[in-house]
């Protein structure tokens, strides 16, 4: 049988908007992924503590604050430090357009999940993209 | 029974029979809220609603008509646009702007770390100084957004709730500074933190400290501050975070509840500080569920503070609401229509006789709204005013066999939820037991799933997409130059002020709140030195602890 999926699903900042971080969260679970959710107001540092304990395949950051351009590249770089960058690094929010392009191209998220991706999308893309071994 | 009654039911009950042999459309007839509704109201549905006891004329209890007796013919509803953004002096220059075109009331928006109590310079401030609202670190920033501003003219709102009193303090600071003295400031603060543990969640200390900081507020404003709105008690954050319709009326007015006991307990007499007490409800999609919301929440307040708590004045009585349209209810894809659904909105906010309306920009959903896209919103009200003839007739929906039945049972449905939060020993209890997050999560977890089994259409998202779609709006950056501009200006005032006064002030109010002194002279004199926001809270925080949350999910 295959190894479930490890999600640590994460608010990294001072935003406290937690609905999608948390219907995320459940659905990741109901879909039989083993899922860790930080909780609010989370510094990348705490992030990537939590992502290496809990030994996660991937971290998703959920970004409503306009904030995206400082917390990916920050989470990268200190995955990167710690020797862990194979954890895969995916986000979800309010992000605009220009800013997903160009945190795909910069290599500092794998994806970014936009509102109106239902969890089905979400689930088949890290189902797919994700391995385990 | 009546005749009149027996043959209506008569009636109803052939329409019944014939109408059960039709084919219904395969679709499932509820409220956005999931709240089941019939095909058909008729005044059986509303048979036992007396028309003297259960709603009256306006402006007399219970107020179900509505707080005033002439409504929208006496003065419109204040179009009350929220804005900040950057520093106090870009804010400034808007406010300057928006008072020249004839507004008189500002609405303040700040940046995160001023929300959650930290300095533009602090590592956590890092990459969010000035992107959601106007970064205010000390006096110095409050003077600068104000400059120019005489502050006995103008009404300003300020959307702000763990650090309200320091952001209070520096306001009344800046009336000093002006000359204005501070029963002649008004105003509004947000100052909720009851919603901030159920849905909001930009809480700094545990909720008993928090609970003394607003009644130390009530108090002090009651002899100084006479004319200040001094708790803006809000639903909108507890339905933008998931909540059905029905939980939005409850928890907020239960948090109200909380506040007037705690006022009560804190020794002050009701009828001095309730009537300052103000709410804050969203308009969501579902058009006749929230009006029926308004007009369920002007009742039940009225019958509670009057009957539970004693309450003598009509003032106190009164619930007076400001409303935002839904910004859950938008929409990324084709975000030129959520232009449509803000203006439905928008009409129901009106038809239940809202007091003030902030119309949310088509482009909320991406990022900071653009000049253009407010122009529109602000546009949308200006039609629903002037154009539509919304306005003309107080309350026009009272007597519809639907709205008064989904009137009564709103009602219903949140004296079921105040039976609850009383059984867990009160709202402070309930947070504590995580009950309101859970039920918020689980509605919104379930709505979710609603719309991704498209059992719930959203337009553009799970039906009529556009394939080929490139979202062509503009979108408002900010600078991250001002990041540092702003860390260098509290820099600077921590060098320039008299140092030996700030530390005074601020060792003063460590011992004054391991006390149980009143703390806004406190904090209004650690201000005065220029102590900034993020050492006032720090003092704080190191006598009254911080708030840690149980993630659930």
């Amino acid at each position: 049988m295959a190894k479930k999926i490890r999600v640590l699903v994460a608010k990294p900042g001072l935003d406290g908007h937690d609905r999608g971080a948390r219907v995320i969260a459940r659905g990741l679970r109901d879909a039989g992924m083993e899922v860790v959710y930080t909780g609010l107001h989370q510094t990348p540092e705490q992030i990537v503590e939590a992502a290496i304990q809990e030994d996660v395949d991937v971290v998703g950051l959920s970004v409503l604050s306009g904030a995206q351009m400082t917390i990916f590249p920050r989470i990268c770089e200190l995955l990167k430090e710690n020797g862990a960058e194979d954890i895969m690094v995916i986000g979800g929010g309010t992000v605009p357009a220009d800013d997903v392009k160009e945190l795909k191209n910069g290599g500092w998220a794998k994806e970014i999940f936009t509102p109106g991706t239902t969890l089905e999308t979400i689930v088949e893309w890290i189902n797919s993209n994700v391995n385990t071994d | 029974m009546s005749d009149k009654m027996d043959n209506i039911r008569k009636n109803w009950e052939e329409w019944l029979e014939s109408r059960s042999k039709m084919t219904d459309r395969d679709f499932k007839y509820e409220t956005v809220s999931a709240l089941p509704v019939n095909d058909l109201y008729t005044p059986l549905d509303i048979e036992k609603m007396d028309y003297q006891k259960d709603l009256g004329m306006p402006g007399q209890y219970p107020y179900t008509r509505g707080v005033q007796g002439n409504m929208y013919r006496g003065r419109l509803w204040t179009m009350r646009q929220f804005a900040g953004f950057a520093t106090a002096k870009e804010s400034n220059e808007r406010y300057k702007y928006l008072l020249s075109k004839g507004q008189t009331g500002l609405s303040v928006a700040f940046d995160m770390p001023t929300i959650m109590g930290y300095d533009s310079d602090h590592p956590r401030a890092f990459g969010e100084v000035g992107r959601v609202g106007v970064a205010i670190d000390s006096l110095a920033d409050m003077e600068t957004l104000f400059g120019g501003i005489p502050l006995d003219k103008v009404s300003t709102s300020m959307t702000i709730n763990a650090p309200a009193s320091i952001l209070w303090c520096m306001y009344i600071a800046t009336g000093e500074k002006q000359g204005v003295p501070s029963e002649k400031l008004t105003g509004t603060i947000q100052n909720d933190i009851l919603k901030e543990y159920i849905a909001q969640k930009s809480w700094i200390f545990p909720p008993h400290p928090s609970m003394r900081l607003i009644t130390d507020i009530f108090a002090y404003a009651t002899k100084h501050v006479p004319k200040w709105n001094t708790v803006s008690i809000s639903g909108y954050h507890i339905r933008e975070a998931g909540s059905t319709a029905a939980q939005e009326l409850a928890f907020t007015l239960a948090d109200g509840f909380a506040y007037v006991e705690a006022g009560m307990a804190a020794g002050l007499d009701v009828d001095q500080f309730a009537p300052r007490l103000s709410f804050f409800f969203n308009a969501h999609i579902d058009f006749f569920e929230e009006i029926a919301k308004y007009r369920a929440a002007r009742r039940i307040w009225a019958r509670r503070m009057k009957e539970k708590y004693g309450a003598r004045s009509p003032k106190s009585w009164m619930l007076r609401f400001h409303t935002q349209t839904a910004g859950c209810s938008l929409t990324a894809q084709q975000p030129e229509i959520n232009i449509v659904r803000t203006a439905y909105e928008a009409m129901s906010a009106v038809l239940g006789g809202t007091q003030s309306l902030h119309t949310n920009s088509m482009d909320e959903v991406l990022a900071l709204p653009t000049e253009k896209a407010v122009q529109i919103a602000l546009r949308t009200q200006q039609i629903l005013a002037f154009e539509t003839g919304a306005a003309n007739v107080i309350d026009p929906l009272a007597g519809s066999y639907f709205v008064e039945a989904l009137t009564n049972k709103m009602e219903e449905e949140a004296e079921k939820y105040f039976e609850e939060i009383d059984r867990r020993g009160g709202v402070l209890a309930a947070i504590d037991q995580n009950f309101f997050q859970q039920e918020i999560a689980d509605a919104a977890y379930q709505f979710q799933r609603a719309v991704d089994r498209k059992k719930r259409i959203m337009v553009g998202v799970n039906e009529f997409i556009d394939e080929d779609e490139q979202i062509e709006i503009d979108i408002l950056k900010i600078d991250p130059q001002i990041e540092r501009d702003q860390a260098a200006r509290v820099q600077k005032v921590r060098s320039d002020r008299d140092n030996l006064r700030t530390g005074d002030a601020l060792d003063s109010l460590r011992k004054a709140a391991s006390g149980t002194e009143n703390l806004i002279p406190y904090i209004l004199e650690c201000v005065r030195s220029y102590a900034t926001e993020g050492e006032i809270i720090q003092v704080m925080r190191e006598v009254f602890g911080e708030f840690k949350e149980k993630p659930i999910f």
